[in-house]
Formats: C-alpha cells, structure tokens, sequence
C-alpha cells in the first residue's frame, strides 16, 4: 500500500517538475498519468501490462473514492453564488446542450469509425 | 441556544483537523443517502457531500477560505488519485490497439465538441469569459477538469460543480440517447460514458459488463489526456 502510494505521488511529483521545467500547458498529474501509464506498458513482458500489487492496491482504493477528493473543490461554489445568480442561464443551457452535443458526437463517430474498420462486430 | 453552539464552536474552527472531518463525514452520511435511494444516479453522493459540507460552513458561519485551509488536505490527494487512472489505462492498453481508428477519432471529435460547444454556448447566451472557460474542461474527469480550469483562467470550483452535474446528466440519459441513435455495441456505451460523463456515468454504464467499463476507464484517461492538450489553445480562440 506504501509502496504504492510513494509511487504515485513520486510519478505526481515528476510530472509537475517537468511541467515547469519545459512550461507544459497541461497539469502535472495527467504527465504523471502517462508517464505512469508508459512504464507499465513499456515494462510488460506478456500481453498485458503487469500491475505490481502494491501499486494496484493504492490505485484501486484512490480511484474508488475518489468522489470524496471532489468535495472540497466543490463546496467552492458557495463563494460563486453571485456568478450562479446572475449567470444561470447560460450556465445550465451550456451544461445541458453541451454535453448532449457531446454525447451524440461520441457516439456516432465511434458507431461509424468501428463500422467501417471492424465490420460491426458486438 | 445559537450562541451557545457558537460559542463552542468557535474553538474547534481554526484546526484542520474538524474540516477534514466534517468532509470525511458528509461523505460518509452521502454514501448511505445514496444506497437508501436505490443508486439512484440523481442522489449523487458527490452532490449530496458537497451539499451537506456547503450547508455546514454556511451555517457555521464561516467563509470558503477558512474550510478550505483544512480540507485542503483532502484536496491534495486528487493529484495522486489523477496518476492513478494510469492502472485502468494501462490493464486495458490491448483494446487501444484493436480499436485504435474508432477510439481515435471519437476521442478527437467528442473532446473538440464537448469544448468548443461549451464555451461559444455560454459566450451566446451572453455569459461572462470566466464562466466559459469554466465551461470548456467540464465534460473530463473532474481532477482534471479542476486542473484544466486553473490553468487557463476559469474559476476551479465552478468547474468541479459543472463536471459532477454534467456526469450525472450523462449517466442519466447517455444510454437513452445511444439507443435511440440504434447504437448498441457495449464497447461504444462504454467508451462514450467514459469520454462525457467521466466517473458518474462510467460506474452506471458498468453494469452492462466487463468490456462497457473497460472502455469506460479508457475513456476517462484518454479525454483526460486529450482535453487537458486541447482545451489552452482552443480556448485562446475565444477573446
């Protein structure tokens, strides 16, 4: 569990230093995402990638609840109620059309890009 | 009866300590609030957390920036919890491989659309430039839709708020809508779930099966990924 945990947050750790390092636009856990990501890919031996269990431990139980790590960030909206009053419109008209436009766009390419290139199998 | 509560109150609010437990807690108490009503995807007990810790800092009288001190403890661990999705992502690298066109492209259009469609939505609605770029990152994990919103000037706690109703939206009517466009394939529900509803609609597309969630959990990375590479440069378009 430990280990696990060490490793994730030394991956953590190196994608924010190479994200000031070379001024990368993206957060430093989605480097630390990949970089995780690569080298279990890279460091498999059958076909799929090796998880050590330590790691996958520390993963599974992060992942899991990560529900909770979402709260603190999002009881910030009592600070935006101003924003929320005034602006509620464009808020939810954007939030709905906008991931609705974004589910059929998703599925359609995906529908058809699969159709063509594997012969609709299920 | 107020002041007294207050009066004991006041002790304990300085220390991290109590914040961290009044969000622990609300998120215990949301858990089981959820399990009583059936799973329901609309008794998020993400939703219901945020509401139960919100309602106890307004109560208490206290401002966002003195909860957050202490439950900034909590925060922290999105980052490690964010290098996590790399074990999902990798455990199911082979079907990269095998459906390597179909998830491309999809991947490519759906992040563009989810984006560009939020931000000019909020822009012709008459929305303010802060809430757009709020807006753009929403439809991704919400660790990284945090991430995203910091770096390109939206207000992160909008975006949080924004990602989790979006998922649960998702989850509510993505299956719907995929069967009506007569789209059954367990891959495509699973890969869709993951890429607009992130979290929320991935655990509720899973109950179709192993391979719905295995491209549910592909998803989420991949958009992860892909949004926090698209979002700066498309949202610079927009002046």
């Amino acid at each position: 569990m430990i280990g696990g945990f060490f490793l994730l947050l030394a991956c953590d750790l190196l994608g924010e230093a190479l994200r000031d390092a070379a001024h990368l636009p993206i957060p430093g856990p989605v480097i630390g995402m990949l970089l995780l990501a690569i080298f279990l890919v890279a460091f498999s031996r059958g076909a799929d990638p090796e998880v050590p269990p330590e790691l996958e431990r520390s993963a599974e139980t992060l992942i899991a609840n990560m529900g909770l790590l979402f709260v603190p960030a999002g009881a910030g909206v009592i600070a935006q109620t101003n924003v929320l009053e005034a602006q509620w419109l464009p808020i939810l008209a954007s939030l709905i059309g906008s991931t609705l436009l974004g589910l059929v766009a998703t599925a359609l390419t995906m529908h058809l890009a699969m159709r063509g290139s594997m012969g609709g199998a299920k | 009866m107020i002041d007294a509560i207050a009066a004991l109150w006041s002790p304990l609010a300085p220390t991290p300590l109590l914040w961290i437990v009044v969000t622990v807690g609300a998120f215990l108490l949301a858990k089981r609030l959820n399990k009583a009503c059936n799973k329901a995807a609309l008794a998020n007990p993400v939703l219901i957390a945020i509401l139960l810790t919100a309602s106890v800092v307004l109560a208490t009288g206290q401002s966002y920036s003195v909860y957050f001190a202490g439950a900034q403890f909590v925060n922290f661990l999105l980052g490690p919890a964010t290098v996590a999705l790399a074990v999902p992502l990798a455990r199911n690298f082979r079907y990269i491989k095998s459906s390597f066109v179909g998830l491309g492209l999809a991947l490519a259009v759906g992040s563009v659309v989810s984006i560009c469609s939020g931000i000019a939505l909020v822009g012709a609605l008459g929305g303010s430039r802060a809430v757009a770029l709020s807006m753009a990152p929403k439809n991704v994990t919400t660790p990284i839709a945090i991430a995203v919103s910091q770096q390109i000037g939206g207000v992160p706690a909008l975006t949080a708020a924004l990602a989790i109703v979006g998922g649960i939206l998702s989850a509510s009517i993505g299956r719907h809508l995929l069967t009506v466009l007569r789209i059954q394939d367990h891959r495509t529900h699973g890969f869709v779930a993951g890429v607009v509803g992130s979290g929320v609609a991935a655990a509720e597309v899973s109950s179709l099966g192993g391979l719905a969630a295995a491209f549910a959990a592909l998803g989420i990375a991949l958009n992860g990924v892909v949004t926090a590479l698209a979002t700066p440069p498309l949202a610079a378009l927009w002046h």
